[in-house]
């Protein structure tokens, strides 16, 4: 019997155990090791901050499902990985500290015959001063990052709109919280959620909202913005984006750095190295995303996370991470096995992967300062990851360790995105976009570096339905309802 | 004065495209947008199924 952890229970390591339980049966075992007890839909967690969705409509406890699934369940978070075990021992171990209500703080360590690291990011709240202190956030501003900051977001949204009604006049500041951000969707999502409420509630007009972001164009999103088809016309995802903050009055800051967030006041730095301030009664800003921690130690005891981790914290997977200028990015430069090149018996998957470079144009200050997104691996890309993980893993364990390896480059595959720009079944609206590949292949497509046929956006009601949709459709998927295997990722 | 032109007063908005009313009422008309919808899953799984 062979044992395979999955470090992480999100998106990309809930793929990966419960596809690997399926195919694997009970002849071998599958354990997750993730600290949350609760699955969590991030994508309505914007729903939540703005109070059209409660938390328990997000989020489901996971121990019933991974019981069903046959798959081990530890409550814990993973902290060092020995991968040719210790001076006892040849076998590998992962060491954890459980985060469950009782044993928390207990360590314990849990062999393994293959590892897939996808414990998703360190939501790095202490990058920028006052933000928050490591991934705890502070008390200036709010988050939709997880369900519990949704909730939080939301009771402060609510006190904003008493005060507007009472004819307190209120400034929203949503957006990105540090220059080398990625997930300007979900701030993108929540600023429009906000747009769309305050008109609801009648209080619109005394409201002045800022969009406030590392990008250096509207509609960058980190992918380095998109060329799609709209209204018979090829367009950028800049004049897509622009349009819509320009129809809903929003006022746009981007290019920027958030360099110290105060009570009431955020400061920053531009493109351009000139610094200025915005105050704010509420303010959202995503937090920069870091590698979870985890340590590497050689048999000896040696510390060998250098060559397992990259210097962000992300695990090295079979990308080419030779450092190059921009104009000599490849798509090829990508992963497309996900496995470590140090330790064949371990893959990342998701946001746990160390990405080879930017999608994004790397931009600084003439201060020095980076500003410019990170690459988003969510979603999608990170569903399809996990699968072809989890398949890689399987043959392995089946077939021996010479078994051909599964391929999802994000070059080579889509996306599919929805983002909601107010929620309701007959005003609601979403931009739906594609995006075909993710990582443009200037080789393969010359001049925009993707398909133009599979790449395209339109907004409207039609795409709110259908993130309504996807949002109850995931949830029946992740919990292995009959049928979920015939959903797609 | 229409909404749209409202908006292009502000000097940040006065180079990007505003949609009229015509094309707002359209984002929401139910018949139009079940259209869309049909459509728009029609695309999207076909990115999907070439993404596996």
């Amino acid at each position: 019997m062979a044992r395979l952890v999955v470090l992480g229970g999100g998106v990309a390591g809930h793929t990966t155990a419960t596809f690997a339980a399926k195919w694997l049966g009970s002849e071998h075992e599958v354990v997750v090791v993730t600290p949350n007890s609760q699955w969590n839909w991030i994508p309505s967690n914007i729903w939540v901050g703005v109070g059209q969705m409660t938390k328990k409509d997000v989020t489901f406890d996971l121990a019933p499902v991974y019981a069903k699934a046959g798959i081990t369940y530890y409550q814990a978070k993973a902290t060092s990985l020995n991968p040719e075990g210790n001076e006892t021992s040849d076998k590998p171990f992962v060491s954890i500290e459980y985060t469950e209500e009782g044993k928390a703080g207990q360590v314990e360590n849990i062999e393994y015959d293959y590892i897939v690291n996808a414990t998703g990011p360190k939501l790095n709240f202490g990058a920028t001063p006052g933000l928050g202190e490591g991934d705890q956030l502070g008390e200036h501003t709010v988050s939709v990052c997880t369900a519990g900051h949704a909730v939080h977001a939301n009771e402060k949204l609510q006190e904003a709109i008493e005060k507007m009604k009472g004819g307190t006049r209120q400034k929203f500041l949503i957006g990105t919280g540090h220059g080398m951000c990625t997930c300007q969707g979900a701030a993108f999502e929540y600023i429009f959620n906000i747009e769309h409420e305050l008109s609801k509630a009648g209080v619109r007009d005394m409201a002045d909202i800022k969009w406030i972001s590392n990008e250096s164009f509207l509609g960058d999103f980190g992918m380095g913005g998109l060329h799609m088809k709209v209204g018979g016309y090829v367009v950028s995802s800049k004049l897509f984006a622009e349009s819509l903050f320009a129809e809903r009055s929003i006022e746009w800051l981007i290019g920027a750095h958030t360099s110290k967030v105060e009570a009431g006041k955020l400061h920053y730095e531009l493109l351009d190295g000139s610094t200025g301030e915005e105050e704010f009664d509420f303010s959202m800003l995503i937090p920069p995303f870091a590698g979870v921690g985890l340590k590497a130690y050689a048999k000896d005891g040696s510390d060998i996370t250098d060559t397992v981790f990259a210097p962000n914290g992300f695990m090295k997977v079979d990308a080419d991470y030779t450092p190059k200028a921009y104009a000599d990015w490849k798509a090829a430069d990508w992963p497309r096995t996900y496995q470590n090149p140090s330790y064949k018996n371990m893959f990342a998957a998701g946001i746990a992967f160390a990405p080879p470079h930017a999608i994004s144009k790397p931009m600084k200050s003439p201060n020095g300062t980076p500003i410019n997104p990170t690459p988003p691996r969510t979603g999608m890309p990170a569903g399809i990851i996990g699968k072809a993980v989890a398949h890689s893993v399987c043959d392995m364990i089946t077939k021996g360790d010479a078994a051909h390896l599964h391929e999802a480059s994000m070059a080579e595959m889509g996306a599919a995105c929805v983002a909601s720009a107010g929620k309701g079944i007959f005003d609601g609206t979403a931009a739906a976009m594609t995006v075909y590949p993710v990582v443009p292949d200037f080789e393969k497509y010359p001049g925009t570096g993707r398909d133009t046929d599979y790449t395209f956006g339109e907004i409207g009601l039609a795409g709110h339905w259908i993130k309504h949709v996807l949002h109850y459709l995931f949830i029946y998927k992740a919990k292995l309802n009959p049928g979920w295997t015939l959903i797609p990722e | 004065m229409k909404q749209e032109e409202y908006n292009f007063e502000k000097e940040q908005f006065s180079l990007t495209m505003i949609p009229g009313k015509f094309a707002r009422a359209m984002r929401t008309c139910v018949i139009w947008q079940f259209f869309r919808f049909l459509v728009l899953n029609i695309k999207m799984i076909i990115v999907v199924g070439k993404s596996h």
